[in-house]
């Protein structure tokens, strides 16, 4: 069977699912039907590349030439696939949530919402499948346009600064990564994703290769929300909650890391990364992220503020791992995308419940909550659990591949962190679970759970996440997959 | 049999249709402005095909009446002059159909004279790419000035002002770039491009070469609206008609531009314009200027037709500023933003029209979020030329200024990326404050309800232009290899 087509297919099918949705704006049902419809069939599209990806095949396509010698290509290789799986795959349970969550909540503009979500997952696809930087460019820009919809979906007043933030940090961070890869074109002649770096023969003076890379890393950092790059996240918690939940906590912010990931083992290479010392600033400013942010998370009392601050700190365990230029800390980090994509979409979700179904923002306001809503209370709980390392959740063995990592890379100032890291994270998430539990609460009569729309995702994401902490080949073989990446990245290496 | 006579055609239509219009106007008005379509798209398709032909069997030099220079007048239509010429013939034409709605409204009874004066700045735009004479040029430079003052004459009241403001600063110009000519004329003793590019290499170092050099930057720079001499530009396309801005602003400082392009990359070459002081770093040097100067400008203005003019001179800071880095991306950017640019800017002002004609006004403070219901596909369009205008990928606006930045990069010049890379930050404020306002609720002035309206598009014959222009936008920046392969085997380096 020829899958040369298939990356652009998985592209296009939500971008074309635009227009009926448009179309159809007067009749919800079936607006929403479309929605779900195209995400079924992206995640079907995705899946079928995926035997080959672990093989260590790619698919690859090349369209038009967007510049003379510069092609619009795609390239599904292993890593790109890894990505879309979970971006896909998660675009299903959001979609679901969304219709309930909207719907609940009496947000305006529906239409508009599911459209630009749709813009956005073809973007986020486009990423992962992009053969090289120019493309690359081309769906990363139209990641930041297609959310800028949803990041102001309130047009309140907190809604516009918000959206303005975020296209002051994206669009400036957008410039920089164009003469960012204007360099690199200009150094090395060519732009494409190659394994192992694309410097590999070429001899510049340190001070350039800095520059260039401080220009990628302010460029990719901002979605990847590295301190002090981070400011657009917290406020961008204006979006409604699903949005923050699939954008806010995988596509977009996911997509920041996959491109931390993509500059530095296929722009630069892992031996040019270790040779011009460039990881050390990556690990230094992740390393602090991963601190400041959790602590910054503890001040917050709105729920989806803390989860915004906690999500910066969690981003940059990936960074961190990559940065580690280690073949564990590399498979953890990649390893972290899944595991922090399960665990913070279920969290987010439940703080969307929370909002339709109790009107409650803040954490203060959720004493008792759990005797009322004992399903999400109940996922929130392994979501906390995972984030904070505890076995047998999916996020303790990424933590675990990351440790390894970094004492592998004989650096033990990593492990401090992420031990340090892990007591934060459960104490910012254990006194929102104490309250829910254990603490009385008031007007709490004549609640209840919020609508199956909401609830069947959240226990569905909650239980993957304790899953693929059990057994992280079960479903698609990410496991292998992420391995395969990194022994990938390094095997390059060698002569 | 044809192709060889193509450049006097392209010229020869618009004298044609400047005599057909008045006399087919005096005796029924309604055909000046149909005439005045087919006369540019006569034009346009003379153009394109000339440009096919140019990629298929190389330049045409052409003699009037077969005699050769120095005696006679030459018309050269090379890959430079036939880019030009399909560029502005292509827009013309697009904006020519779309101003008849327009003015009936804004000029009722005076369409005989409006568009004859058209044809003949057209005539004055297109003699002024292809002669190969530089008096000639200045001929036709006076030709299109003129009639260029009194179109931009015609529309708000202050606007007969800013035209004769126009004539003034303009006029001294002309005089300073025909003055340049003289000079070289006395040392040269020739007056065809040609044949005195010849000779430049033993007199470039003289005083006077240096001088007229000078002279013809600073006379074409008022034409071109290069900083600091672009003080007659916002009053003008502000207060003209909508017919008019729309018809001049695209194109009218291109032309200028391609009179740069002319006398810095071909008649003199880059290496003797640089030969005794660094002449083509100073433009540049002020191209940024520009550039940012019309952008902080756009951003402190509330009427969107003023924004766009202050646009325009930041935008045309781009394509000097590719002309002044002289390498083959910086050339084929520059160009590239000729070709986007003059479609963006005829699109916006086309917008800006439109709702002029429906709302009264363009006063960006009081959009607001009906329009998205009442203009769609005007401000659809708008969305896309915003878009581009910022320089998102894969509109056309994105890869000029992706060619330019590798132009910089390859002469090292990290001041002029620095300024491509904020100017982009800078149009995106205010086009997005625009977008903010016409699709969003306003909470500032405590709106709670979205604004409903209905559907009020203006008349296919201003609407579908106005797409066009910006589906355009989509399909160059798609294309954009073909022609910048195109525009590289162009520079003449």
């Amino acid at each position: 069977m020829d899958l040369s087509l298939v990356p652009l297919m998985a592209i296009l099918v939500s971008l074309i699912a635009v227009v009926p949705i448009m179309l159809s704006s007067e009749k919800p049902n079936l607006r929403e039907f479309w929605t779900i419809l195209a995400a079924l069939i992206k995640f079907g599209l995705v899946l079928t590349l995926l035997p080959g990806a672990l093989e260590g095949e790619s698919v690859e396509l090349h369209l038009v030439d967007l510049a003379p010698g510069l092609p619009l290509a795609l390239k599904a290789d292993p890593f790109g696939v890894f990505f879309a799986v979970i971006a896909s795959g998660l675009w299903i349970f959001t979609s679901f949530y969304s219709i309930g969550y909207v719907r609940g909540a009496g947000e305006h503009k529906q239409t508009r919402y599911f459209a630009s979500f749709a813009v956005c997952l073809s973007a986020t696809i486009g990423i992962a499948f992009s053969a090289n930087l120019l493309t690359f460019i081309l769906f990363y820009e139209m990641l930041t346009v297609a959310t800028y919809p949803l990041v102001i979906h309130n047009e309140k007043k907190d809604g516009i600064q918000a959206g303005r933030k975020y296209l002051a940090f994206t669009l400036t961070a957008g410039l920089l990564l164009v003469a960012a890869s204007a360099l690199v074109y200009h150094y090395t002649g060519t732009i494409d994703f190659t394994p192992g770096g694309v410097f590999t023969d070429v001899e510049l003076p340190h001070t350039t290769m800095l520059v260039v890379f401080i220009l990628f890393l302010a460029a990719v950092g901002v979605k990847a929300g590295i301190m002090p790059l981070h400011g657009w996240l917290p406020a961008a918690m204006a979006a409604p909650t699903p949005v923050s939940a699939l954008l806010h906590a995988v596509a977009v912010v996911k997509s920041g890391v996959f491109a931390v990931t993509r500059v530095v083992g296929f722009v630069f290479g892992v031996d040019v990364m270790g040779d011009y010392g460039l990881n050390d600033i990556l690990i230094v400013l992740s390393g602090a992220t991963i601190i400041l942010a959790s602590l910054i998370a503890f001040a917050q009392d709105n729920l989806k503020q803390r989860l915004a601050y906690s999500t910066v700190a969690h981003l940059s365990y990936i960074v961190l791992g990559v940065a580690l230029l280690t073949p564990f800390g590399m498979q953890g980090g990649i390893m972290h995308i899944a595991a922090h994509a399960t665990l913070k979409i279920t969290l987010f979700f439940c703080a969307g419940a929370i909002y339709v179904n109790l009107k409650r923002k803040n954490i203060s306001n959720l004493n008792g909550i759990a005797k009322v809503m004992p399903w999400t209370m109940g996922a929130f709980t392994i979501g906390s659990m995972g984030l904070a390392g505890i076995p047998p959740i999916n996020g303790f063995f990424s933590k675990w591949t990351l440790a390894l990592g970094s004492l592998e890379g004989e650096m033990v100032i990593p492990v401090i962190i992420l031990v340090v890291s892990g007591l934060l994270n459960v104490g910012y998430f254990f006194p929102i679970i104490y309250r829910a539990y254990f603490k009385p609460g008031e007007g709490l009569e004549g609640y209840g759970e919020a609508s199956p729309l909401m609830v069947v995702p959240i226990m569905v994401t909650a239980v993957l996440s304790v899953l693929f902490g059990l057994f992280p080949n079960l479903f698609f073989g990410l496991y292998d997959l992420a391995v395969d990446v990194s022994l990938s990245l390094f095997n390059t290496a060698l002569p | 049999m044809i192709e060889s006579h193509l450049p006097a055609y392209i010229a020869l239509t618009f004298v044609l249709f400047s005599v057909l219009i008045p006399v087919f106007g005096l005796w029924k008005k309604e055909l000046s402005q149909p005439l005045a379509v087919i006369g540019s798209g006569i034009a346009a398709a003379f153009s394109l095909y000339g440009f096919i032909n140019y990629l298929n069997n190389g330049a045409i030099r052409y003699y009037f009446g077969g005699w050769e220079p120095p005696i006679g007048i030459e018309f050269v239509y090379d890959g430079l002059s036939g880019f030009f010429v399909l560029v502005i013939n292509a827009v013309a034409f697009f904006v020519l159909i779309y101003s008849g709605e327009p003015s009936k409204k804004e000029f009722p009874g005076k369409e005989m004279p409006y568009y004859a004066l058209a044809m003949l700045m057209m005539l004055g735009f297109n003699g002024m790419i292809l002669t190969g004479d530089l008096f000639n040029l200045y001929v036709f430079l006076e030709i299109a000035s003129l009639s260029g003052y009194a179109l931009i004459a015609i529309g708000e009241k202050p606007a007969p002002y800013a035209a004769f403001r126009y004539l003034i600063i303009g006029t001294a110009g002309g005089t300073l770039y025909l003055l340049g000519v003289g000079f070289l004329y006395t040392i040269t003793g020739t007056l065809n491009i040609i044949d005195m590019t010849a000779m430049m290499p033993m007199f470039a170092e003289s005083t006077a070469a240096v001088a007229a050099l000078i002279l013809m930057i600073v006379g074409i720079g008022v034409k071109a609206a290069l900083f600091p001499m672009h003080g007659w530009l916002p009053d003008s396309y502000t207060y003209a008609c909508t017919s008019s801005t729309a018809l001049i602003a695209p194109i009218g400082t291109k032309v200028a531009a391609y009179i740069l392009f002319r006398i810095i990359l071909w008649l003199f070459g880059i290496e003797l314009t640089d030969a005794v002081a660094p002449l083509s770093y100073v433009v540049g040097v002020l191209a940024c200027i520009g550039i940012l100067y019309g952008s902080i400008m756009a951003i402190a203005q509330s009427e969107m037709k003023r924004m766009l003019a202050y646009s325009s001179i930041s935008q045309i800071g781009y394509i000097i500023m590719g002309l002044s880095l002289a390498n083959p991306w910086g050339f084929a950017g520059a160009m590239l933003h000729v070709l986007n640019h003059a479609i963006m800017k005829a699109c916006l002002f086309m917008i800006s029209g439109n709702l002029r004609l429906k709302e009264g006004h363009s006063d960006v403070s009081r959009f607001d979020d009906s329009y998205r219901k009442k203009y769609p596909w005007t401000m659809a369009s708008f969305s896309v030329a915003a878009i581009s205008m910022i320089g998102l990928p894969p509109l056309a606006g994105f890869f000029s200024k992706w060619y330019l930045a590798l132009g910089t990069i390859d002469n090292s010049n990290w001041l002029f990326l620095a300024v491509i890379l904020i100017s982009s930050l800078l149009n995106a404020v205010y086009f997005f404050r625009i977008l903010e306002k016409v699709y969003m609720m306003d909470p500032e002035k405590g709106q709670k309800e979205p604004k409903d309206g209905t559907y009020n598009e203006v008349k296919a014959s201003m609407l579908w232009p106005t797409t066009i222009f910006a589906v355009s936008l989509i399909v160059i920046g798609f294309a954009n290899a073909v022609i910048v392969g195109i525009l590289l085997d162009i520079f003449p380096m």
